[in-house]
């Protein structure tokens, strides 16, 4: 067993340390605020390669692993989750399944341009009506002659607003249920799709996050990704992989949260002596820290499985996620209570990291959907 | 043009608490974390932006521990094209002096133009290493430089003086500038760098290479101390609002407005 790094690992940390230290935290609380996409920061990430970080070198990417891609989106997220799931979007929830399901003229037509960030990516699953019920989606493609006739809303789509490339979930034929779906690659100046509202959200409020809109808007057939019929497997085999990036993101928020009380307990004084020095905080200092350390090795072993080749790995990835979302919410919340009244103030950052966690236990899989992909595992 | 750059891996210390370690002449670094040395990470990037320039070679070269090997690395995946540590833990008590004297050793056999070295550490703050080493391979030294025009042999540089003032000379090569911050900004190391610098091979080299009973040492440290509190600092809490009322407050007391 080995829980070092490699060294390119080492290199990679360390860089998008500094990267995020200097470029990414100064604007968190103001894109925060402003709800502004951060286009410089995408910029300066696609230069470092980190918007392809597991494509192959030869569609543009970088060519790291899943290890490394956990420890890139941490990085990120800690210093500002807005650009983290920018940033995970893009590698595991567009680059991810083009790279695995695509024929070799869309990876060759698409993943560069994700890669280089020249098109931001983004997929569309959510729906008004369909969250965790998938199969509940409402989104039609009909084939007519060499194209499919898309129609549907797609809702609370990270990076939306922005996004160039969209990897889209609709019917192909709904008698057939959950195998009745199929993936496409959607392009954003295509006739009949437009953007609907923007949402205003309590945390990771920087992501451009829209509705989708797609009135009898024409996709070439040579658009869909894998066969007809596949795209339920793609879409959880998708999830299998994001979900470590979001485990990783919960993992960034929370120790930002920690470092954060650390030097405040270690700073505010009351009763005479430094908060630290009392009982009750170190108590909740103690927890963080071994939760987010436990958070921390449930993601990076979720990331090593998908690098070892382990064919099935949801189950690993379900409880990265769903432990990472659950103690960042804890953490965070604990790092408020540290900070007495001044945490609940916009003047401190986190209050910040708070709002942030929260979309945790909710996108990409709720955690109760996350405990259904565990026991269902575990019952099989 | 041919480069050469002095780095040094210097623990973190500007946000961390020190304190002193047991012998009473060193910090405590167990916690700290590392990185290169502030206005060396300057002096490769001004090599980095001259090699882009005229071509030729980089080569970095660190006197300290194996885990300089990992700041080497980024220095290799920043645009350096070689690297050398020298092995520090065959050089035990290194101050600067003797630090040079090291440097010597390697550089003289190699071939270079022009030689940077960051123009302070911030560990020991000695800001001699540089100096001392154009002075033992006797070559022109220019420090604190802020800006270099170089062709074939020579080069235009400016130092940065006291109280804004600023002094140009015109050197020939080969020569030593020690680079001041902000010179440039240094780039961050891409992914695709970093792969493919975590494969390069970094020369080592110790006592075998260098005979360390010439090397002396002009500096003993006799004691490190954090100097006792001599007034009270009053730090103010609050939104910038609530801390410029009790500073407009403490300000009133003093009779200063």
């Amino acid at each position: 067993m080995n829980f070092g790094l490699t060294n390119d690992q080492k290199m990679l940390q360390s860089e998008v340390r500094k990267f995020a230290e200097n470029e990414l935290a100064p604007l968190a609380p103001e894109i925060d605020i402003s709800g502004e996409f951060p286009k410089e920061s995408i910029k300066k990430l696609a230069e470092l390669g980190l918007l392809g970080i597991f494509v192959p070198e030869k569609y543009g990417g970088s060519e790291f692993d899943y290890v490394s891609l956990a420890i890139a989106v941490e990085e990120i997220s800690r210093a500002c989750a807005s650009t983290g799931v920018i940033v995970a979007v893009n590698n595991s929830l567009c680059a991810y399944p083009i790279m695995q399901f695509g024929t070799e003229e869309q990876k060759q037509k698409y993943l560069p341009l994700i890669c280089s960030g020249e098109k931001i990516g983004a997929i569309g699953i959510t729906e008004p009506n369909a969250g965790s019920d998938v199969a509940a989606m409402e989104t039609t493609a009909v084939m007519e002659g060499d194209h499919y006739i898309l129609n549907g809303t797609k809702r609370f789509i990270t990076n939306a607003g922005e996004a160039g490339i969209f990897v889209i979930f609709a019917y192909t034929n709904k008698e057939l249920k959950h195998k009745g779906i199929s993936a496409f690659i959607v392009e954003r100046d295509t006739p009949g799709f437009s953007l609907g509202k923007h949402e205003d959200l309590m945390g990771i409020r920087a992501t451009a996050n829209c509705e989708l809109i797609y009135e009898d808007c024409k996709i070439p057939k040579e658009n869909l990704l894998g066969e007809e019929g596949q795209g339920f497997y793609i879409c959880m085999n998708t999830l299998d992989v994001s979900r470590i990036d979001i485990g990783a993101q919960a993992v960034g928020i929370s120790q930002a949260a920690l470092d954060e009380a650390v030097k405040y307990s270690k700073e505010r004084v009351a009763f005479g002596r430094p908060i630290c020095k009392f009982e009750m905080i170190q108590n909740m200092l103690a927890e963080m820290a071994t939760q987010i350390h436990a958070a921390r090795m449930l993601v990076y072993y979720a990331a090593w499985c998908k690098d070892a080749g382990i064919k099935r790995f949801s189950k690993e990835a379900a409880m990265a996620k769903y432990y990472a979302a659950n103690i960042s919410v804890d953490v965070t919340r604990k790092a408020v209570q540290i900070f007495g009244g001044y945490g609940y103030s916009k003047d401190y950052t986190v209050e910040r990291l708070y709002r942030d966690a929260k979309i945790l236990e909710l996108y990409e899989g709720t955690s109760e959907i996350q405990k259904v992909v565990i026991a269902s595992e575990l019952l099989k | 043009m041919d480069i050469i750059v002095c780095i040094k891996r210097v623990p973190q210390t500007a946000e961390a608490e020190v304190t002193i370690d047991s012998s009473g002449k060193d910090i405590e670094k167990d916690r700290l974390s590392f990185d290169i040395n502030e206005s060396d990470s300057y002096a490769l990037e001004e090599a980095v932006i001259l090699k882009e320039k005229f071509g030729g070679t980089i080569t970095v070269i660190s006197v300290g521990y194996q885990d300089t090997e990992d700041t080497l690395r980024i220095a290799l995946a920043k645009g350096a094209d070689n690297a050398i540590r020298v092995k520090a833990e065959d050089f035990e008590h290194i101050d600067g002096y003797k630090t040079s004297q090291i440097l010597k050793s390697v550089i003289e056999k190699e071939s270079y133009d022009l030689i940077f070295a960051g123009c302070i550490a911030t560990d020991d703050a000695y800001s001699q290493v540089g100096v001392t080493l154009a002075e033992l391979l006797n070559i022109p030294h220019a420090s604190l430089v802020i800006n270099i025009d170089t062709s074939e042999n020579r080069a235009d540089v400016n130092r940065e003086l006291e109280e804004g003032l600023m002094g140009h000379l015109d050197i020939s090569l080969p020569a030593l500038f020690t680079i001041q911050t902000g010179i440039n900004e240094p780039r961050y190391a891409s992914l695709i760098a970093i792969r493919r610098a975590a494969k390069k091979e970094i020369k080592v080299i110790g006592q075998e290479e260098i005979n360390k009973d010439n090397l002396l040492l002009n500096t003993e440290i006799e004691e490190l101390f954090i100097p006792p509190k001599t007034k009270e600092v009053e730090i103010l809490t609050g939104s910038p609002a609530e801390s410029a009322s009790k500073l407009a407050e403490i300000f009133k007391e003093k009779g200063l407005i």
